[in-house]
């Protein structure tokens, strides 16, 4: 993001996480209220990233450990002649998903109990932020209409 | 409602205007043809989005060995780095402030065009300014609201509207439409703001507004306040006390019960259920003003849909929902999934048989409707013998022009309220009476 700009910045998604990331600007005068809402969203977003990157690299890796030891019991290699790539239909990767979803549902629902957290306190910072931003320009518009 | 989060938005501009236009006139049978149409091509393409989304990822899977783990954090570092060196993003960089704001306007323009393709288009992979602009406002409110989904939850509520034994009001049926579709915006708000991580983490949901970064939550969240709370209001107040609960209550059971128990169990599908059965049901009271047997059978024929409707389509979605952590029939009872939806197709075709005997219908409803119902019978046996792909995109599409032309054979078949004063009638006699009569 340019070096001049006065707003956050959020880009593609992470390769990884498939969360898009945030710059958050930093304004020279910020009030305490203000750093406490940039701190909370730089922690859910590092936590969720942490997540997300972690989950999703556990996902691709069973998932291949799986398709190779479902082949190899049937006998296949990992590529066919052509060179591609050989996948399994969907039907028999349906046991893997099963597996996979059940392995990690105490995970997630950890998370889940996390995220709400997050997004909850995110949002009330957010609400208390624009308050103290609106009361503060109608008060520098007052004092403008006096002087 | 239910549908809400399996229904998504193709992306098409076009389309809202359409749909403003289309509930308007809900209640004209001419516009039937233009619903199908629009529905088949709303879910047609974002079908077939869903699909060549399952495609990719494949191509794009990692193909490095298994022992990766101790690697990643280096390639991390070196994904981060790549994304600023393509040409597109150097050359914005370098770009004044007022080229970057032209160029990032018609960016979201076309990125609101095209369909969104995933990961493929350009203007995916660039860092946009986190600032709101009010030109972006409606579109964005559109998707965050999921604009079209409301537009379906409120023509089924004014099929339960119209299906109520009572003279036609023009006003309480445009104050009941009104206030269900606000209090559908706020609920798909609320949902949207409960499952951003997730949401970007899914093929079918990663372009959603929050999930960009177009709209901050705080004003997601402003903005279903101010949707329910004047929607619930304009029913408790404009329509009737009941209308307004069950709207209310219908608020709460899909973005408090709903959208947290989806990551739990699978009873989720039950209450979603439940959730797309309330709209009819309101339709119904914001008529009559009370809980008939006749709202309840509405409420049932919809309940029964929802099934064959959704297990379908997550038959096509279940490594998506597996990696999610979602716990849908589909994944983790695949068997329960398919029977669960033979059941409830075969459970319409009985309250289409109910429904003249509650004198809602004619008897020539359930003999009219018996076609398309066994159609969606025998696709759902189908689904549950050969349990494919192919025989969950025929469930599927079929109950996308099932329901329409179920709740219209319906329409058509409504026993109109002068004829319920003599009974007598022979069912030939009454039809004609009843096409006279039915419409205002």
């Amino acid at each position: 993001p340019p070096a001049h700009s006065h707003s956050d910045w959020i880009g593609p998604p992470d390769k990884h996480s498939n969360l898009r990331p945030i710059i958050f600007y930093v304004p020279p005068e910020e009030s305490a209220l203000e750093r406490r809402l940039r701190e909370a969203r730089q922690e859910a977003q590092a936590s969720n990233q942490r997540f997300w990157a972690r989950h999703n690299r556990a996902f691709r890796q069973e998932k291949e450990e799986f398709i190779y030891s479902r082949l190899k019991a049937k006998g296949l290699e990992m590529r066919d002649e052509s060179g591609q790539k050989a996948t399994l239909n969907a039907e028999e990767m349906a046991d893997f998903y099963k597996d996979f979803l059940s392995k990690n549902l105490k995970k997630h629902l950890q998370y889940n109990r996390d995220w709400y957290k997050h997004n909850f306190r995110i949002t009330f910072l957010m609400g208390q932020v624009a308050l103290m931003r609106a009361l503060r320009w109608l008060r520098r518009r007052k004092k403008n209409v006096e002087q | 409602g239910l549908f809400v989060w399996r229904l998504r938005n193709a992306g098409v501009r076009q389309i809202p205007y359409r749909f403003v236009h289309l509930y308007h006139i809900a209640n004209n049978r001419l516009i039937t043809f233009q619903y199908f149409n629009f529905l088949k091509r709303m879910y047609v393409t974002q079908y077939n989005k869903d699909l060549s989304q399952q495609a990719k990822p494949k191509s794009n899977s990692i193909v490095s060995p298994f022992h990766e783990l101790q690697r990643l954090d280096q390639e991390k570092k070196v994904v981060h780095k790549i994304s600023p060196v393509s040409p597109v993003h150097q050359s914005w960089s370098e770009m004044s402030s007022r080229n970057e704001l032209r160029d990032m306007k018609s960016a979201a323009e076309t990125e609101d065009s095209v369909i969104p393709a995933g990961a493929g288009s350009k203007e995916d992979r660039q860092w946009k300014e986190m600032k709101l602009r009010l030109d972006d406002l409606p579109g964005i409110l559109a998707r965050l609201s999921k604009i079209k989904l409301t537009a379906l939850v409120v023509s089924t509520a004014s099929a339960g509207f119209a299906m109520a034994p009572v003279p036609f009001e023009l006003t309480c049926f445009l104050l009941a439409s009104l206030g269900t579709g606000l209090a559908s915006c706020a609920a798909n708000s609320i949902n949207q703001f409960f499952e951003v991580p997730f949401d970007s983490n899914m093929n079918r949901t990663k372009n959603r507004p929050l999930v960009r970064g177009q709209i901050s939550p705080l004003l997601a969240v402003c903005f279903a306040a101010s949707c329910g709370v004047p929607g619930i209001a304009l029913l408790t107040l404009g329509v009737n006390p009941l209308t307004g609960a069950l709207g209310a209550f219908n608020i709460f059971l899909y973005t408090c019960c709903y959208t947290p128990l989806k990551r739990m169990s699978i009873a989720n599908t039950w209450v979603g259920a439940v959730v797309g059965a309330i709209p009819p049901i309101m339709g119904w009271t914001a008529a009559t003003g009370s809980l008939d047997a006749g709202a309840l059978l509405l409420g049932g024929i919809l309940y029964s849909w929802q099934f064959p409707h959704f297990n379908a389509l997550s038959w096509g979605l279940r490594e998506d929902y597996s990696r999610g952590g979602y716990c849908m029939m589909s994944v983790t009872h695949p068997g329960l999934c398919r029977r669960v939806a033979l059941r409830h197709c075969l459970a319409l075709i009985g309250l289409s048989t109910v429904a003249p005997v509650l004198n809602i219908t004619t008897w020539t409803f359930p003999v009219i409707s018996l076609p398309i119902n066994l159609y969606i019978s025998y696709l759902g046996f189908r689904f549950y013998r050969d349990a494919d792909r192919s025989s969950s995109r025929k469930l599927f599409f079929c109950s996308l022009w099932h329901l329409p032309m179920l709740l219209l054979v319906m329409f058509t078949c409504k026993k109109s309220v002068l004829e319920k004063e003599d009974k007598g009638d022979l069912p030939g006699r009454s039809r004609e009476r009843a096409t006279e009569i039915r419409l205002p």
